[in-house]
């Protein structure tokens, strides 16, 4: 390693050792962190001249000493209100991770069919569990992105889900990851492995949230591996503090005929890097990426997808809105390769976004690379203002004017949540975001107490 | 009593002059129509009415029910009982028509300090609406207007009208693009809400519709003022005349 690195990532250097040290026996999974730690120090944190992160500026994440995330569970922290806050009732599980390590007694293991594996990856690594070999790091590509190899560097724990073959889980699987920030920063990087057999069916949510205020890094990368005829949905829900660092990477693997969903909603965090990357790997496959961010003060969001179409007959359905309000800025970066075999395939892209306010910002770009000759391929995006003509529509209909925006944005968002196929999931983001836009009036009058606790968020953060 | 006074109304619409003093008293109980060429101001005076704020009164006083419209946003005089069927309906992706329409309902209630309706006591309410503007429940869930047709658009408005129960209705334009099944349905609708304590207002191109919506009072706007007040026999000698006939130099003024 050159000297030079070592010293530009002292911090790392030494949590690498430190980790490494304790996990001689394992020795694939040490050469996984090796070469991800080495790819690391090799290409190091991304610049702007990076045309993939031209409109991110990562350098608050790299000059910042991050320290690995100690055990949190002797802080003396509470966690019921935040854990009360964290339910979607109907889960069939929740499982918590507490500054990335899985808090067995936070949470809630639910009974599962026979032969399904929820639990966490440190445990199932303890157990030498024969899949992990064969699956984890495999799809990830390290060469491309330095915050995964990073996380890889730092593999530890994280979500684990095995689901054989024909297994079908209706109610949603539910990760819970707290951050709790400090006065000397600290990261995670949770490593989530969710391999679903032939004909499977089931919900994922991973949800990121932090107790308390400050500065932490989640590094996160999940790799889902569907098998033939699985129908998996993933969601990704980021509402960390605003002074969090949040980069998430989700890399799925579809085999033929495969149905697999990736759900972002993006409303916490400072500066938010959310990478959705699934390779279509099999005939007749079929994705869908959805996704909505809703910034606000000086949050930056960006969204970067890649979608590869590397069989025939595949299907892929981008839609990505964005509401902006203060000097947020967001990013759409949607690039869709079609590999040369890959004929008839069909993908479509849309991102729209609304600007609420004259700082906010958007930048978005599709990007196709087309290597075949029979495909049908299209993208668009929309740049605008809350339409006059439908707030005006609301208004004589007796909706005031605050509340009647505040209707027009969750309509906005609803377009992303209604295509959301899991309910339980769905009420819950949908109550959530609701509750995330301004001065939004609850039709049956909830409760006017919530409304003003609405109001008085929005205030704190504008 | 009146429910509507429209007094020398003089209204701009981007600094040009389009109403040019309109003087109209509309009664509880009764129905009138206003007709007129294209370009007129009918739509305007809907506009301003509706108190859309492109539209600017440069004098004269509307009250409604005895309060001054014009210093009223369009929120307040729905609350205050004033509802207009627009002649293009906006489409809200996103919002289902039963939602919005409860909003809708729960905002007036509760400006009237009357108790909000949660969605078991709303959903009755709005189906029996429904049926009556022979619309089917599908449409329910389905976003604002978002794919209705034109006859579909304008039954829905004719749904939230009476499911808002306005003192003071004003139909713009309502017949436009409707087939003569439509009409009837629309018309069926209008003529299920006239009471004695109500009154509407049917603005309108064409007589066809006051076929089905008899008024009580017809009038004829030309240039932004109306020109000629009559029975509902009025329209039908409009129609057959034209409205050259009713304008000011042919009426003998």
């Amino acid at each position: 390693m050159a000297t030079a690195a070592t010293e530009r990532f002292r911090n790392y250097v030494e949590a690498f050792h430190a980790l490494d040290g304790q996990h001689k026996s394992v020795a694939w999974l040490r050469a996984l962190r090796e070469r991800g730690f080495a790819r690391f120090c090799e290409v190091g944190f991304p610049t702007t001249k990076d045309e993939d992160w031209r409109f991110t500026n990562v350098n608050p994440i790299a000059q910042t000493p991050f320290q690995l995330a100690r055990d949190a569970r002797q802080s003396g922290a509470v966690y019921g209100d935040v854990l009360d806050a964290c339910r979607i009732p109907g889960a069939a599980c929740q499982l918590v991770f507490v500054n990335g390590r899985f808090a067995s007694d936070l949470s809630e293991l639910g009974s599962l069919p026979e032969g399904v594996r929820v639990g966490s990856l440190a445990q199932a690594i303890a157990q030498d569990d024969h899949l992990l070999e064969t699956h984890l790091g495999r799809y990830l590509n390290l060469e491309r992105d330095a915050f995964a190899a990073l996380n890889t560097a730092f593999i530890e724990d994280g979500a684990y889900v095995y689901l054989p073959r024909r297994t079908v889980i209706e109610a949603p699987i539910y990760f819970l990851f707290i951050s709790i920030p400090t006065q000397h920063p600290e990261m995670t990087n949770p490593r989530n492995l969710i391999v679903a057999e032939e004909a499977t069916e089931a919900s994922i949510v991973e949800d990121y949230v932090s107790l308390g205020s400050g500065v932490s890094f989640s590094n996160a990368v999940t790799e889902l591996v569907a098998g033939e005829d699985a129908v998996i949905s993933h969601y990704l829900l980021e509402r960390e503090d605003r002074q969090a660092f949040n980069v998430s990477t989700l890399r799925t693997q579809q085999a033929r005929s495969s149905n697999v969903s990736s759900h972002s909603v993006l409303l916490g965090g400072g500066l938010v890097r959310n990478n959705v990357h699934p390779v279509l790997g099999g005939e007749g496959g079929e994705c869908l990426i959805n996704g909505l961010f809703i910034g606000n003060g000086s949050q930056h969001m960006d969204n970067y997808m890649l979608v590869e179409h590397a069989s025939p007959h595949c299907s892929s359905r981008q839609f990505y809105n964005g509401i902006l309000d203060g000097r947020s800025h967001g990013v759409f970066h949607g690039r869709i390769i079609v590999h040369k075999d890959a004929q008839k395939t069909d993908a479509k892209q849309t991102n729209r976004n609304l600007l609420l306010s004259d700082d906010a910002q958007i930048d978005t770009k599709p990007q196709l690379e087309i290597y075949a000759d029979d495909v049908k391929c299209t993208h668009g995006a929309t740049i605008g203002q809350v339409d006059e003509n439908a707030l005006f529509y609301l208004r004589s209909r007796g909706i005031e004017e605050a509340s009647a925006r505040a209707l027009l944005l969750l309509a906005f968002a609803n377009e992303c949540l209604d295509r959301m196929k899991c309910k339980p999931v769905r009420d819950y983001l949908r109550d959530l975001v609701q509750g995330w836009l301004p001065g939004i009036s609850t039709p049956a009058g909830q409760d006017g107490a919530r409304t003003e606790e609405v109001a008085r968020r929005w205030e704190e953060v504008g | 009593m009146a429910i509507l006074e429209i007094k020398d109304l003089h209204a701009n619409v981007q600094n040009h002059e389009i109403l040019k003093g309109v003087n109209l008293t509309i009664n509880a109980g009764e129905v009138h129509s206003i007709m007129g060429p294209n370009g007129s101001g009918k739509s305007t005076l809907a506009q301003v009415l509706a108190r859309r704020e492109a539209y600017e009164v440069t004098r004269g006083q509307v009250l409604l029910n005895g309060k001054d419209l014009l210093a009223m946003k369009a929120e307040e005089a729905a609350c205050e009982g004033l509802f207009m069927a627009f002649q293009y309906p906006v489409e809200i992706p996103g919002i289902s028509n039963a939602y919005f329409l409860r909003a809708a309902l729960n905002a007036i209630r509760k400006y009237r300090g009357e108790e909000e309706l949660d969605a078991m006591d709303f959903l009755p309410l709005l189906k029996e609406k429904m049926r009556l503007l022979e619309m089917d429940e599908r449409f329910l869930n389905r976003p604002v207007n978002e794919g209705f047709s034109g006859g579909e658009k304008k039954r829905n408005e004719i749904v939230q009208m009476a499911v808002l129960e306005p003192k003071m209705a004003i139909l713009d334009e309502t017949d436009s693009g409707l087939d003569i099944d439509a009409l009837k349905i629309v018309a069926k609708g209008v003529n299920a809400m006239r009471s004695p304590d109500r009154a509407i207002l049917v603005v309108t191109h064409y007589q066809r519709l006051l076929d089905y919506i008899v008024p009580d009072f017809v009038h004829v706007l030309v240039d932004g003022r109306i020109v000629k007040s009559g029975g509902k026999e009025l329209a039908l000698e409009l129609e057959d005349k034209g409205y050259g006939w009713a304008e000011p130099a042919s009426a003998g003024r």
